[in-house]
């Protein structure tokens, strides 16, 4: 089977964020980026389910700008066979974005996409789930472990009282958590390999979809900060603050 | 104009997260309506029912509601969604799965976790792990909204005499079923609706001294026990204890972070707590600097001494 993994170029997870003063948004001038990690973990995934004789191809997407390719050759040089840049200028939300993702594969026919839980700039969590809802298809989300048998998978799921387990049907989407697998670094060779292997690149009207913004960003502000606090010479001075100034025990 | 909020529940008990997401809906302004999907789920209408500013609630009672799977429910949701001009979930993990997928079946966007409302379009979201502040309007006929439970106070869950309305069910779609739940089982406080947080990382070295180590702390103190993601990742303790942008976002009035370095992932979870506690062997911690009372120790000595002084 084929395996679809969009993934999405964001800023470094490293890299302070900073609001820009004018309150459009936040500074990405010469600002690091990187694929965004639970994208590296879908593809993770994938390339293990290749090597153990599951999946024939993984294709690599992503939407946006040129410099999306970047994102698509780390994509290969992991290991991704192929890949297709869906590219347009246009800032892109979620619903845009599971829209050119369903396009894709209702061209590329896969039977499981796995895309990361979350885009760590937006903090969205969605894309995903759109995808599956506009496809029709099953999903399995915040995935920490996906065993894919005869037509369906079953997942395991890390969802807020502990784990799950469930079975999807094929095609199916699953979205990455940060325990499903560890990553593996791209080695030099393979990044070299990685400049040759086919990047397709499509436009929006291409695919017939209309990816305007639904909503408007009135601002971007920064949150308000903390005053810093104060360091205790030791337990006692702790126990007493807690206890007399921050009234927060008894 | 009507509102309609997604219950949390087990088909038991009302989840206190729905309490939340009530109170963003009261601010929205309208009529607010629950919808309770689930299975042998009276108790949790009735219980739903006396929620403070609840107008009716909508229960949909089937076996294929009983494991809230994303498909059914969007499906449900979707199909009793005309004449609601917000639905709203609190941003749980099944609020997280479901919503989307009632949003793009209704073609309109989604948007994740707000903090708060500054009118009926337009609403404040955090983004990059909390380091901005979002504002945003939406321009969709109906707007499908998560509910950061940090951001809204709990409606009271009494004083409500909402009436009981039977919906019929949806189709059963098949497409995915539960095959099991490994639940942590804890009689602690639950880490959303904690007052008091115990959390612990790398620096406890193991899961064994994570548990000898915190546990008493956390029994003086009746707090829950939460965990940054190195030591969720090091299997000191189960995924669940995870606080931060990926894991639980919580806002307790005493958070004690206990061999935490303080990276902003972990900060995104916990930095709304009224008073924050580091102790840390490392005086240049990034922790110190969002915490209102730091002290520079080594946690083995540090915390029994804690435990022993309470
Ligand atoms: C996409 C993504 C999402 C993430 N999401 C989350 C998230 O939701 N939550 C989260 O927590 N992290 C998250 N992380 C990970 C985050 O970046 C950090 O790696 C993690 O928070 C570090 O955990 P820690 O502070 O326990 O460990 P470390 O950074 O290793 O810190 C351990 C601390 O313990 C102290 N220490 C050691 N021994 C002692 C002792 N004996 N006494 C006192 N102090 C001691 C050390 O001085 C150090 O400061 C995410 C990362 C990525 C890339
Ligand atoms: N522009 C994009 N291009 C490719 N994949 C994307 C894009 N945006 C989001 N995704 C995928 O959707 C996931 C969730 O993103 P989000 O819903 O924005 O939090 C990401 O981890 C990616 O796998």
């Amino acid at each position: 089977m084929k395996i679809l993994v969009p993934v999405k170029r964001v800023i470094d997870y490293n890299v302070k964020v900073r609001v820009k003063a004018d309150g459009t948004g936040v500074d990405l001038a010469n600002v690091k980026m990187s694929m965004n990690p639970f994208d590296e973990i879908a593809v993770e995934e994938a390339m293990r389910l290749k090597e153990a004789g599951k999946a024939t191809e993984v294709i690599a997407v992503s939407c946006g700008v040129t410099a999306c390719q970047e994102t698509l050759r780390t994509a290969m040089a992991i290991g991704a066979d192929r890949s297709i840049l869906v590219e347009t200028d246009v800032e892109l939300q979620p619903l845009a974005v599971a829209k050119l993702l369903a396009a894709v594969a209702r061209k590329e026919a896969p039977q499981m996409i796995i895309l990361g839980k979350q885009a760590i700039d937006d903090d969205a969590n969605q894309t995903g789930q759109m995808l599956a809802a506009l496809l029709g298809w099953s999903q399995a989300t915040f995935a920490s472990k996906v065993v894919i048998g005869e037509g369906k998978a079953t997942v395991t799921r890390e969802v807020d009282g502990g784990l799950e387990t469930i079975e999807i049907s094929l095609p199916a989407i699953v979205t990455t958590d940060l325990r499903l697998n560890e990553p593996r670094y791209a080695t030099l060779p393979n990044i070299m390999k990685a400049k040759k292997k086919p990047l397709e690149v499509v436009k929006p009207a291409d695919l017939g979809v209309d990816v305007a913004p639904r909503l408007a960003t009135v601002s971007v502000t920064e949150p308000p900060k903390r005053s810093a606090g104060i360091k205790v010479a030791d337990i006692a001075a702790l126990v007493d603050k807690l206890k007399n100034e921050a009234k927060v025990i008894a | 104009m009507s509102l309609l909020v997604i219950a949390e529940h087990d088909n038991a008990s009302l989840k206190t997260a729905t309490l939340n997401a009530v109170t963003a809906a009261t601010k929205i302004g309208g009529d607010v309506h629950i919808l309770v999907a689930g299975s042998g789920c009276g108790a949790v209408a009735e219980q739903a029912a006396q929620v403070a500013g609840v107008a009716k609630v909508r229960v949909a009672d089937a076996a294929h509601y009983a494991d809230q799977t994303a498909e059914n429910l969007a499906a449900l949701i979707v199909a009793n969604a005309s004449g609601y001009s917000h639905i709203i979930a609190p941003a749980t993990s099944n609020g997280k799965n479901t919503l989307p997928r009632v949003a793009a079946l209704l073609d309109v966007a989604q948007i994740s976790e707000i903090i708060s409302v500054v009118d009926a379009d337009t609403f404040v979201r955090p983004i990059y792990a909390g380091n901005a502040l979002a504002t945003v309007k939406s321009s969709d006929a109906t707007k499908v909204i998560t509910v950061r439970t940090t951001g809204f106070d709990a409606a009271a869950n009494s004083g409500g005499t909402a009436a009981v309305e039977a919906l019929a069910a949806a189709a059963d779609l098949g497409q995915s079923k539960l095959l099991g739940r490994e639940l942590t089982k804890s009689a602690r406080p639950e880490l959303g609706a904690a007052k008091i947080i115990v959390s612990g990382g790398r620096g406890m070295g193991s899961g064994e001294n994570y548990h000898k180590v915190l546990e008493p702390l956390a029994d003086k103190l009746g707090a829950a026990m939460g965990a940054s993601r190195a030591a969720v990742d090091a299997g000191f303790v189960p995924n669940d204890y995870q606080v931060g942008q990926t894991g639980k976002i919580v806002a307790p009035q005493l958070y004690i972070a206990i061999g935490i370095s303080g990276a902003i992932q972990h900060l995104a979870g916990m930095k709304d707590s009224k008073v924050i506690v580091a102790i840390n062997k490392d005086a240049d911690a990034p922790i110190f600097q969002v915490a209102d009372y730091g002290l520079v120790a080594d946690l083995f000595t540090a915390v029994p001494e804690l435990v022993a002084a309470l």
